[in-house]
């Protein structure tokens, strides 16, 4: 089964089977404007949620991004540090940061689909 | 509660991204967004309120002295409308502020002050006001700066002004309702312009309406500036630097000897100083901003950065800080560390690019 899910802070993640694609939003790309550089983590790394994966800044501002699930970091988006609009694809395309073998998957549940998300982006704006 | 300035609801209106600056309710960027600004005014020419600085003057015999006194800076040679850049001090040799000085007239001078030591700076000239001094606070007038190369042109569309002969660093006016400066703090050349509030929008309207201008909020006026070596007051300079560490001691006058701070700041000029503001550029990937660590290559740390961001013309990652006299050549290597990483950084002459200002006449 595939599916996207979203957090309150605008990470966005895509489950295939026991792999998870992590990246952002439209709205946190939005809100950061142009960005200028990404720092992606080492493959290898076990995270649980809420660890920092990644960094994505722009000329104002670096925002962390955390993980919504825990796992083994198995890929990152190597091409997107160097070709940064990439992160404007689609995250089940080429617009993830960080791939991750899903160790525990609860926590998942209790993220956004994507009509709770545009719901929430209604409330926050 | 913030202040707003005369052009408040215009920025508003034009769906700025508004932020708190020194008190004041400010544009930090427009639609373009901070990188696209930052390049419209290295390209056209970019239209930013400035107006939550102060503008101040001081007229009447003495006022030469006064200055001379505030500022280690020399008045005799400087002609009339002619400006300088230069710094309030105190006893200690700190800078209370910098600013810019427009003589006027023989005693009659015109000060553009930060916005956020407006009160001090205030307080600190009265307390030094001499008898036949009239100090005056053009809290209700706006200023604006249009910035860029085609920043002449547009002056000429719009108002029907033709400052082609206006020199770098000197002021033009015909009547009172409108000063024109051709300074700036892009590296660009540009103007500053003066008016009553009552006239802001009006004006700041009319330049919009020009296809070159674009809006530039208080996000890109840092990247540009931060090209340009320029520093930021209470950031890269404060009351605890002398403008010898922080490498602007040229503002100095030859002839002053009798300024405030001058017993602590003249003896530096011949001895030297243990610490220095240097411009320091990354060479490994990554962004360094304001606080991050500056370390030698034995991994010690040695200071930090008082400014630092991406450089858009540049497309590195550059900044300010002070590190100690001995590793402030230029091409030391150096490590910045951001999130706990070593990254890899060198020394850099300041300005970061050659600033495109008119030459002076």
């Amino acid at each position: 089964m595939a599916d996207f899910k979203y957090t309150k802070d605008h990470e966005c993640v895509y489950v295939d089977g026991d792999i998870a694609s992590v990246g952002i939003t439209q709205h946190a790309q939005d809100a950061l404007g142009d960005l200028v550089f990404i720092e992606l983590p080492e493959t290898g790394k076990s995270v649980v949620v809420g660890d920092e994966v990644a960094v994505v800044e722009s000329v104002k501002t670096a925002a962390e991004v955390y993980t919504p699930v825990a796992g083994e970091i198995v890929e990152v988006n190597t091409p997107i540090s160097d070709e940064l609009e990439l992160i404007s694809s689609p995250i089940n395309e080429n617009g993830w940061l960080v791939k991750l073998k899903i160790s525990d998957a609860s926590a998942l549940n209790a993220l956004m689909d994507s009509a709770a998300y545009d719901a929430y982006l209604k409330e926050i704006d | 509660m913030s202040y707003h300035t005369a052009l408040h609801a215009a920025h508003v209106s034009l769906s700025a991204k508004m932020g708190e600056f020194a008190g004041y309710d400010m544009p930090l960027y427009y639609g373009l967004g901070v990188k696209r600004e930052h390049e419209w005014v290295r390209e056209n020419a970019g239209l930013f309120d400035v107006s939550h600085m102060g503008q101040v003057s001081l007229t009447g015999k003495g006022t030469q002295d006064l200055l001379e006194r505030l500022t280690p800076s020399s008045y005799d040679k400087l002609g009339i409308n002619r400006m300088k850049y230069t710094v309030l001090m105190n006893e200690e040799g700190g800078i209370i502020d910098d600013l810019m000085v427009t003589k006027t007239a023989d005693d009659e001078f015109h000060l553009v002050i930060n916005a956020g030591c407006k009160d001090k700076d205030i307080a600190w000239i009265k307390e030094n006001l001499t008898d036949g001094i009239e100090f005056k606070h053009y809290d209700d007038w706006a200023l604006m700066a249009l910035q860029g190369p085609k920043a002449e042109g547009i002056i000429k569309d719009v108002l029907g002004i033709d400052l082609s002969d206006t020199p770098y660093m000197s002021l033009w006016y015909k009547d009172y309702s409108m000063f024109i400066s051709r300074v700036g703090y892009t590296g660009e050349d540009g103007f500053e312009i003066s008016v009553q509030n009552d006239d802001a929008v009006d004006l700041w309207n009319k330049l919009l309406s020009h296809d070159a201008v674009e809006p530039i909020g208080l996000a890109a006026r840092d990247s540009l500036r931060l090209e340009m070596g320029y520093c930021l007051y209470g950031h890269d300079i404060d009351s605890k630097t002398t403008p010898i560490e922080a490498g602007i001691g040229w503002v100095m006058g030859k002839a002053n000897t009798g300024f405030i701070g001058a017993d602590k700041v003249l003896p530096q000029k011949d001895n030297g100083v243990t610490k220095k503001r240097v411009g320091i550029k990354l060479t490994g990937k990554g962004i360094a901003r304001e606080g991050a660590e500056i370390r030698n290559l034995e991994d010690e740390v040695i200071g930090a950065l008082s400014s630092g961001g991406f450089s858009p013309s540049l497309n590195v990652s550059i900044g300010q800080g002070y590190v100690p006299t001995e590793y402030a050549d230029a091409g030391q290597s150096l490590f910045v560390t951001v999130r706990g990483r070593n990254i890899e950084a060198e020394v850099s002459k300041m300005p970061f690019m050659s600033p495109k200002t008119k030459a002076m006449k």
